[in-house]
């Protein structure tokens, strides 16, 4: 029986749940149906993803890598920042930019921090997380990598996150976990987290080597290679083995801002 | 007026400037160097422009951007005013950027530029270290280069934007060691304060403690461990900041008589 961590909408404390199959859950001694609670996003911190950490990722880049503008592969962790006007919550409509017919779908294992890390050995990276979640990062597609990307990826809305944070001790090898994207019911990317070029443990020690990691902060371990684009009224579910799934829908912005959501 | 951050006798203040000493909220009347001095505002999202002066695109050889360049910035790399900011032993070329810091007021969304400054609640400096030795060509600059942990100075003060009538014409100096190092002048950003925000707004949704470093002038250097810096920007004030080597961090550091042998 997994045991995770659910934050409620109107809630202002998490809630210890115990995961019993992928449609109840155990609260407060309560038998519940997941799909019927109000999940809020469980992340308090800042939430950093990481580009090009999928070996799929890079060699989709190909003999790129070694001319302009990039002339090498990158050497230390690539990372940019989802800011909080991304941050959305399972089942929440994702708002789809006026003038942009597509968007791509992140689908991101977060790695949630526990205690303040600094300067974390790999040996030492379990002691500092709490657990995983599920995040899509979002972005509108680009080609060039070149120059940071705010305008592809940190739109109002951008970084679901959800359902719950599953504890560390409930997953068995976070370096290998299956992911799953499906569009409108059709399976549209499957990866795991065994392809990744820095390891959970890995990642955390390069991140934390410049750049403090603290309680509440979420660090995505990067996008899969061959990212499914989805258009207006898409439902989007990611699964990632051993947590859940995380549901949204690609909505038009202006019917948001008619709806007053936005 | 002039607001500050700052802990003092066991608990952390909002202070004002007064008559070259600091008025506590509660009244009690300090020594500018009798407190540690914070971040004067709490950081949210953070967004910083890169070659946003002519004069310094030009120093880095590159063309003025047709679009803002901008990246974004996590909480862990600001300090406050006197500061230690850290230079790592390998780094061989680490110059400051003193910038003027634009504070958001109020929530923005699709602002146009004619409107732009009522979302503005005041101005303070940041100095934007870079660590060049760390530059790739992935999302440049990256988050290694500009997310250090100390790696941005911010303060002292949060000043009212009532009290800086044009802010688009302030004198920006650096000194290293007390020796003029770096001149501009805030009228010669490429995209000014005003179309920062419409910029920003227009894709993504600014909140209050959101703030914009506006880029800085030409003028860089390499700074050396024990350098004192300060960054100065006309009526907002001076910020104090000094480098500091890799010892300190480590037990006993360059303080033998602390090590504890076992």
């Amino acid at each position: 029986m997994a045991k995770a961590r659910v934050k409620l909408q109107k809630s202002d404390y998490s809630e210890e749940i115990e995961i019993q199959s992928s449609r109840y859950i155990l609260m407060n001694g309560d038998k519940l149906e997941a799909s019927q609670i109000n999940l809020d996003n469980p992340i308090s911190g800042t939430v950093y993803g990481t580009l090009l950490n999928y070996k799929g990722s890079l060699a989709a880049l190909k003999e790129k890598v070694d001319h302009p503008p990039y002339n090498e592969p990158p050497k230390g962790p690539i990372l940019y920042i989802k800011p909080r006007n991304t941050f959305s919550s399972f089942s929440n409509p994702v708002p789809l930019p006026s003038g942009i017919p597509e968007l791509e779908i992140g689908a991101a294992l977060g790695i949630v921090i526990s205690k303040t890390a600094t300067r974390v050995k790999k040996e030492h990276a379990l002691d500092y997380i709490e657990g995983f979640t599920i995040a899509n990062d979002i972005s509108i597609p680009h080609e060039s990598f070149f120059r940071p990307a705010i305008r592809h990826k940190a739109r109002d809305g951008f970084c679901p996150i959800g359902p719950w944070v599953v504890s560390k001790e409930s997953i068995s090898n976070p370096d290998s976990l299956g992911i799953r994207v499906y569009i409108n019911g059709e399976l549209r990317q499957e990866n795991s987290t065994s392809n990744l070029i820095r390891s959970i443990s890995r990642l955390i020690e390069d991140v934390t080597d410049f750049m403090t990691l603290s309680t509440g902060d979420a660090l995505l371990v990067g996008v899969p290679e061959n990212a499914p684009l989805a258009k207006a009224n898409d439902h989007i579910r990611i699964e990632i083995d051993e947590i859940g799934y995380l549901e949204n829908t690609i909505i038009p912005e202006e019917k948001l801002s008619l709806e007053g959501i936005l | 007026m002039k607001r500050a951050r700052v802990a003092y006798a066991g608990a952390v203040h909002p202070a004002s400037e007064y008559y070259g000493r600091l008025k506590l909220a509660d009244g009690r009347i300090v020594n500018e160097q009798d407190v540690v001095w914070l971040p004067p505002v709490e950081p949210r999202t953070v967004f910083a422009l890169g070659l946003n002066y002519a004069d310094h695109a030009k120093e880095l050889a590159f063309n003025a951007p047709e679009e803002p360049l901008a990246f974004l910035k996590g909480p862990n790399t600001f300090i406050g005013h006197r500061g230690q900011t850290r230079r790592p032993a390998d780094a061989a070329y680490m110059h400051y950027e003193c910038e003027l810091a634009v504070v958001i007021g109020k929530k923005a969304k699709n602002i146009k530029k004619e409107e732009a400054f009522k979302y503005v609640s005041g101005y303070t400096i940041a100095n934007d270290y870079a660590i060049r030795d760390y530059l790739e060509n992935y999302y440049r600059p990256n988050l290694k280069v500009k997310n250090r942990d100390t790696c941005t100075p911010i303060g002292p003060w949060l000043v009212d934007a009532e009290d800086i009538p044009d802010p688009s014409n302030l004198a920006i100096k650096t000194y290293v060691n007390g020796k003029l190092t770096q001149q501009g002048n805030t009228k010669d950003m490429i995209f000014g304060i005003a179309d920062l925000i419409e910029y920003f707004s227009g894709f993504m949704t600014l909140s209050p403690g959101d703030i914009i470093l506006t880029g800085t002038p030409e003028g860089l250097a390499d700074t050396a461990v024990g350098d004192e810096i300060i960054t100065e920007i006309e009526g907002i004030g001076k910020l104090v900041n000094t480098i500091v080597g890799d010892d300190i961090f480590t037990e006993g550091g360059d303080r033998p008589h602390l090590k504890i042998h076992n």
